[in-house]
């Protein structure tokens, strides 16, 4: 793999010297050395196949990293990061299941050294995921501690005083419940006017009720497509999957041959009318609102509009690396890219620097 | 005659300072000092500031210095440091390197290199977001490489120059012997075409430095500053001009100091030139040089017409034809290889003070024949050869076209 990457990059440099970048191929040149070569994977592939890979990205990229740990949430770990609740049985019989989500105002970095005044659930975008099973008792305890009236309503089926739309003051307290159904992948959201300034600050989460019946072991994974309007201006500057731009290309997701993979994907972008997912080399199959347990669709592309979502389920039966993007280009350029990383032991390669990777020419 | 003196020649002379007088001086200053101090640990009784900073960050210039490269310089114009945390080039983030580095303090400047594949001809979209997700936008109207200063475009640029500025004023001189045949009234109808050349220019030259300051960051001045260093420019040269005391104003220094300010003009329309080449913006490059030809050939007229009775040597020709034509080509230099907008409305203003002041000193030079004769200042040859010298520069304004 290595020998792969720099092959890549210095076919991609030769490209740029015959253009006559002069300039730029000395420094990208110079800038060589401190390439650090990724571990090989177990099993490579053959040397210049086109993996739908990380070298083809020239120098689109959001130049840094974002720290998780001063951010608070990690876009990475809340791929696998399911909230059960606290379980305890009533005397019916039934599951209860307890969370506790509180809102607050939260200024979160949401792109390399971009800092976006968010309003969050739990301090994080999206909020926490809320898992359970269709029949389970849900009581969700609601504090809002932000300096805005907020709320949270769930998709699904529930009571009219349950569905989240009377705003609770700053400082307020009050418990959503009801018994979750239909089993499906949902979502909720903050649902206090004005709307548009509520779901793109950040106030939106996935919920997932699961079949009785489980679905088969998978690897799963939480994807949010989302975005920001960084300047206010009625259009986003950054767009992502879990908030970071590009954040899955600087950190491609590992997964393993063969095993079944399983995405939670939904749809929260504000401003635009719609957003799409599209994988690499591969097809996934649609379970549309995750409300039936047949697949409708075969595809490698799903294009879905605000509070949308489907499972996709897929899997690679060869390693190496593979995009995943919305097939909107402009989405693509502005942060809403990915990479997964096949391999035989599913353990994914050190993450990367395109910057360090193609050198940046400095000019003198 | 009216004779202009400069303050300082009338001024009585001052009583020695003795170190009280400097003592009292000081108090003031002794007390902004104290009330600067009291303001910066006290915080003015305000409060602590939360409101977010307002950020202005103004892009000066974008070069493409090379197949793959983008240039892009920017000034903080506001009044807190801003920091470049990302840069879009056409809706994509795109790597860069930015130094000296990111945070750019109050009136810093950064140079900010993109590696991006620029399409030929095609419009290029820069953004710059701040670390508080503020965006600052540049634009590249028409992609084509930015032209580098080697000897061959230097050479280039110089003859750009000389055939806009040099050849066209030298041209216009050549009518001096048909200038000396002209009666006292044909006289008159030349200067005052002069006049109306001037003045056209003048106006000219004022626009062209208010549209450039406009884009740079207000905090240098923005018009007022146009204003106050054309004024002091007119000043300046009225001060020097009558600072020769005794000497009778020779009308062979008026043409000096036409051909002065007329070198201002073009060394303006010599950083236009440049940048409109540098930005690629010149696709017409052929026509514009004719335009700027036809255009500048009036002022030969113009510096030629106060010296029509006199007799100076021939190399006073060629020193007023380099005077007044060869800034153009330091102006295309300029221009082309390190424009900048604050410098070049500065320049054009200063052209527009001393353009000014020939007018005021070519009027006077009417006046006074008008006087002579008991002619009325104002006479169908006075009013038309103004009006003439005016519609002939709008009239060969036309043909430039950019």
């Amino acid at each position: 793999m290595a020998d792969r990457t720099s092959l890549t990059r210095r076919a991609l440099l030769g490209g740029i010297g015959s253009l006559g970048a002069l300039g730029l191929a000395g420094c990208a040149a110079a800038a060589r050395p401190q390439v650090a070569a990724p571990p090989a994977p177990a099993s490579g592939a053959m040397p210049g196949m086109d993996h739908g890979g990380t070298t083809t990205n020239l120098g689109n990229m959001l130049q840094g990293d974002v720290d998780p740990a001063a951010n608070g949430f990690d876009p990475m770990a809340m791929l696998t990061d399911f909230d059960y609740g606290t379980v305890s049985t009533l005397p019916s019989g039934q599951t209860l299941r307890e969370y506790t989500v509180y809102a607050a105002d939260k200024v979160i970095e949401i792109a390399p050294g971009i800092s976006f005044p968010a309003w969050t659930y739990n301090g994080r975008v999206p909020g926490p995921t809320i898992r359970c099973t269709e029949g389970d008792r849900v009581r969700v305890t609601f504090t809002n501690g932000s300096t805005h009236p907020h709320s949270i309503h769930f998709h699904g089926f529930h009571a009219a005083e349950m569905d989240g739309v009377t705003p609770v003051a700053p400082g307020e307290q009050t418990v959503y419940e009801f018994d979750a159904a239909p089993f499906g992948l949902h979502v909720y959201h903050c649902h206090v006017p004005p709307f548009m300034r509520h779901i793109h600050k950040g106030l939106y989460g996935t919920f997932i009720i699961d079949p009785k019946t489980p679905r088969p072991p998978a690897r799963e994974l939480i994807m949010v497509m989302n975005a920001f309007d960084t300047n206010f201006d009625g259009a986003n500057e950054i767009y992502a999957v879990n908030s970071v731009g590009f954040h899955f290309t600087k950190h491609p997701i590992p997964l393993k041959v063969g095993e079944l993979v399983r995405i939670y994907l939904s749809n929260f972008t504000e401003f635009d009318p719609i957003n799409s997912f599209h994988l690499h080399a591969n097809l996934f199959n649609v379970y549309r609102t995750g409300t039936g347990l047949e697949p409708s669709e075969f595809t490698d592309v799903i294009t879905m509009g605000q509070a949308e979502r489907h499972i996709l389920e897929f899997t690679y039966d060869r390693p190496g690396q593979f995009m995943f993007h919305a097939h909107q280009s402009e989405f693509n350029g502005l942060g809403w890219m990915g990479i997964f990383e096949v391999t035989e032991d599913g353990v994914a390669s050190a993450p990367f620097e395109t910057a360090a990777r193609l050198g940046i020419c400095q000019l003198t | 005659m009216a004779r202009v003196t400069t303050p300082a020649g009338d001024q009585p002379k001052a009583p020695t300072m003795g170190a009280g007088a400097v003592l009292l001086a000081l108090i003031p200053l002794l007390l902004l000092g104290g009330l600067i101090a009291m303001l910066v640990v006290t915080g003015a009784g305000l409060g602590n500031r939360t409101a977010p900073p307002i950020e202005e960050l103004t892009v000066d210039r974008i070069s493409l210095p090379a197949v793959d490269q983008m240039v892009v310089e920017v000034t903080n114009g506001g009044a807190d440091p801003v920091t470049v945390a990302q840069v879009l080039v056409d809706d994509n983030y795109w790597d860069f390197a930015i130094s000296p580095g990111p945070e750019i303090p109050r009136l810093g400047r950064a140079t900010i290199a993109i590696p991006y594949p620029w399409v030929q001809d095609e419009p290029h979209h820069v953004v710059l977001i701040s670390s508080n997700g503020v965006t600052f936008e540049g634009e590249v109207a028409v992609a084509t490489r930015s032209p580098q200063p080697t000897a061959a475009t230097f050479g280039q640029y110089a003859l750009l120059g000389i055939y806009v500025g040099f050849i066209p004023v030298g041209l216009g001189l050549l009518w001096y012997p048909f200038l000396r045949r002209l009666g006292r009234g044909g006289m008159q109808a030349v200067l005052s075409l002069t006049v109306g050349l001037l003045i056209f220019l003048l106006f000219d030259t004022m626009a062209e430095a208010l549209e450039l300051i406009a884009t740079t960051p207000g905090v240098f001045g923005g018009a007022p500053l146009v204003f106050l260093v054309a004024l002091l420019a007119f000043g300046a040269l009225l001060a020097v001009g009558g600072a020769g005391k005794g000497r009778d104003a020779s009308k062979l220094g008026v043409a000096y100091r036409i051909a002065f300010g007329i070198g201002l003009h073009n060394l303006g329309e010599g950083l236009a030139i440049g940048a409109a080449f540098a930005l690629g913006e010149a696709a017409l490059g052929t026509f514009l040089v004719i335009g700027f030809t036809l255009h500048n050939i009036t002022e030969g007229i113009g510096i030629a017409a106060p010296i029509a009775r006199e007799r100076p040597a021939w190399w006073h020709f060629v020193l007023l034809a380099a005077l007044a034509g060869l800034p153009a080509v330091l102006g295309v230099w300029i221009g082309g290889f390190i424009y900048n907008a604050l410098l070049a409305a500065v320049f054009l203003a200063l052209g527009a003070g001393a353009i000014a002041q020939v007018v005021y000193e070519v009027g006077r030079l009417i006046v006074r024949q008008s006087r002579e004769e008991g002619a009325p200042l104002l006479s169908p040859a006075t009013f038309g050869g103004l009006a003439a010298g005016i519609l002939i520069m709008y009239a060969t304004a036309l043909l430039v076209a950019a």
